[in-house]
């Protein structure tokens, strides 16, 4: 039986040529789409309008003025204050993250401009820790809601978490509780709140800041949702119905105000913003930021004029 | 209805029944039998003391659990002098998760509502295992904003093993009914006293428990997740749900020292479903001493703690 044995020589691996990364496949619809093609549509399949997850750089470069995001806070970052250990201590995960993302949790927060509309705007990335809230992103949110007090601007938060970040335990779930009180005392004082929902959006996230925008917004096909789909097909022991729990499902249960496709977002942000404003911005007024009475709000802004999200662009 | 044993009480019940059993045998048959009975008694005494301080915060999550334990109407029918329940969301339906009504305790004009488990199969699935729906939570703002328009204080209790993840609750917005009291309930001009009286599980719980003085019974859990659903996610294994209440630090001592809640409520020796009434008095006199002290402020007073309360929740590096 020799024939069936293997030669062991002259069956060296072949070195493997480097191509450059230029083509991905749409998760959507399959086709394989040419990269640069791909960023120019702000990650949107050219074929089927599948919007792919981006990170929060993604955002600033797309929805804010000239790129230019003064960051808030961005020394703040998590602590393992319950020795938290899963498969892996969460003190490990916690630098194992900061080292892949360049950044120190899963939401970055601001100043940005919208066509000349100042806003605070706050991203989170899901690519920290699967978007998950803690104490960090609970603290940085309650921060820029009250920069946006104080400032009298208006908020923006886009969301993409899996919800509450287990290894802080019931920090995190307090977190919910934490943003939701603040989010009352901006609108009290008049504020207007828009909270865009991207994929995907679930758990303590859509159950507090999420669902609490004077208008939600959402990108295509996001899911969105409470209790996430396999926990629901496990407990009631059926298939989920096409399209359960996403965006267009939501939108038409009445918890959406309306999906936005990710090129016509700013646009629809501007008519927002300025329905909001009794002021008409013009180009030439593209100028200060306000911010009076921020003194008093700990970790006002570094502002380093014309920041570019450094972090981001490390990687 | 049969006495449900956890595997750690029985030492203790096996000696209470011989207590027990000794008591009827002196009675009926005159013997002799007190000195016996008292050095057993002191004995059980020391073997509970003893079981319960060391319990494990899986025990705990067990005794949170006990299908004897008292639920919410145990402890309103006990607490209250006068109750008085109402139902409905006006917009979709009554959910049977939770109850709440208007109510007397001592002096007092309160509002009370809780999320309510059933003890029997039927009840069971009436009350859905106290697994709220939308509505419910719905229905719990309405009775709360009645609470604030007669300036009467809140009292809350949770004993939920979640809100429900079903596809009506998500069609109806689970997420958005959950975060609407959140905010809703941080701005109530009246007193809001929270107390988990058995299972804490995330949102579903919090959902009706953002208050002015958050209450634990001693043998409570409260935590982002159940045991089980954080060890099938840490491990894809449910059956690790041991290691995981460890992990999750989710029992009332370990809430209080994290400083998320304000007190630890005893419990009756041997826990709250030995003693039904003791467990009620226990935690009446803990809400009657905060709602004291809370009516003390005013109500932007109120709401301006409130919210630095919960503003202040959380541990980062700076």
């Amino acid at each position: 039986m020799d024939w069936f044995k293997r030669a062991k020589e002259g069956l060296k691996p072949q070195k493997k040529k480097e191509i450059p990364d230029l083509w991905v496949k749409c998760d959507g619809c399959s086709e394989i789409i040419y990269k640069p093609e791909l960023e120019k549509n702000f990650y949107v399949c050219t074929n089927c309008q599948f919007h792919f997850r981006i990170k929060s750089s993604d955002y600033v470069k797309h929805l804010l003025d000239d790129n230019k995001f003064e960051e808030f806070n961005t020394h703040i970052s998590s602590v393992d204050f319950l020795k938290f250990k899963g498969k892996k201590k969460y003190s490990d995960q916690i630098k194992d993250y900061e080292k892949k993302t360049g950044s120190h949790d899963a939401v970055r927060t601001g100043l940005g401009k919208i066509h000349g509309n100042s806003v605070v705007f706050s991203i989170m990335d899901f690519k920290f820790i699967g978007g998950s809230m803690g104490s960090v992103v609970g603290e940085k949110l309650a921060r820029a809601i009250k920069q946006a007090i104080a400032r009298k601007l208006p908020l923006i938060i886009i969301s993409a978490s899996g919800g509450a970040r287990m290894m802080e335990s019931v920090l995190s779930l307090m977190q919910m509780a934490k943003t939701s009180a603040l989010l009352a005392k901006l609108s009290n004082a008049g504020l207007l709140y828009i909270s865009i929902l991207t994929d995907p959006t679930t758990g303590g996230v859509t159950a507090s800041y999420a669902m609490l925008g004077d208008i939600i917004l959402a990108e295509p096909g996001a899911l969105i949702g409470f209790a996430g789909p396999r926990v629901i097909k496990q407990t009631i022991g059926q298939d989920l119905p096409d399209g359960f729990q996403r965006s267009e499902f939501q939108l038409k249960h009445g918890f959406l105000d309306a999906v936005i496709s990710r090129d016509e977002m700013k646009a629809t942000l501007k008519e927002i913003l300025e329905f909001a404003t009794d002021t008409e911005i013009t180009d030439s007024e593209n100028g200060e930021l306000p911010a009076e009475n921020v003194e008093d709000i700990k970790g006002t802004p570094e502002v380093k004029a014309g920041t570019v999200d450094d972090e981001a662009a490390k990687n | 209805m049969t006495e449900y044993v956890l595997e750690f009480e029985k030492p203790i019940v096996e000696l209470e029944k011989r207590i027990k059993g000794m008591k009827e045998l002196s009675e009926n048959e005159s013997v002799e039998l007190s000195e016996e009975i008292e050095r057993l008694e002191e004995k059980v005494s020391k073997l509970r003391d003893e079981i319960f301080s060391k319990l494990t915060r899986w025990q705990r999550v067990h005794l949170a659990r006990h299908p004897q334990r008292p639920y919410t109407r145990d402890y309103i029918e006990r607490m209250t002098d006068t109750f008085f329940e109402i139902h409905g969301d006006r917009a979709f339906g009554d959910d049977p998760a939770i109850v709440g009504g208007i109510a007397r305790i001592g002096g007092r004009k309160v509002v009370i509502i809780g999320q309510q488990k059933g003890r029997t199969t039927k009840q069971k699935l009436h009350r859905n295992f106290g697994m709220m729906h939308p509505e419910g939570y719905r229905k719990a703002l309405r009775i709360m904003n009645l609470a604030a328009k007669f300036n009467r204080p809140i009292i809350s209790l949770i004993d939920t093993p979640g809100a429900f993840p079903g596809i009506g609750a998500e069609e109806r917005g689970q997420a958005a009914a959950i975060a609407r009291n959140l905010l809703e309930m941080s701005q109530l001009p009246v007193p809001i006293v929270v107390a988990v009286i058995g299972e804490g599980a995330s949102g579903g719980a919090l959902g009706i428990g953002v208050g002015d003085r958050i209450l634990m019974l001693e043998n409570t859990w409260y935590s982002v997740i159940s045991p089980e659903g954080c060890a099938a996610i840490l491990w894809h294994d449910s059956t690790k749900a041991e290691q995981a209440a460890e992990a999750l630090k989710l029992t009332a001592p370990d809430l209080l020292e994290l400083g998320v809640i304000d007190k630890v409520v005893k419990e009756p020796n041997g826990g709250a479903h030995r003693n039904y009434d003791e467990a009620a008095k226990l935690l009446r006199e803990s809400i009657e001493a905060e709602l004291t002290e809370l009516e003390k402020l005013s109500p932007e007073q109120l709401v301006d703690a409130r919210i630095e309360k919960y503003t202040n929740m959380g541990f980062y590096e700076e």
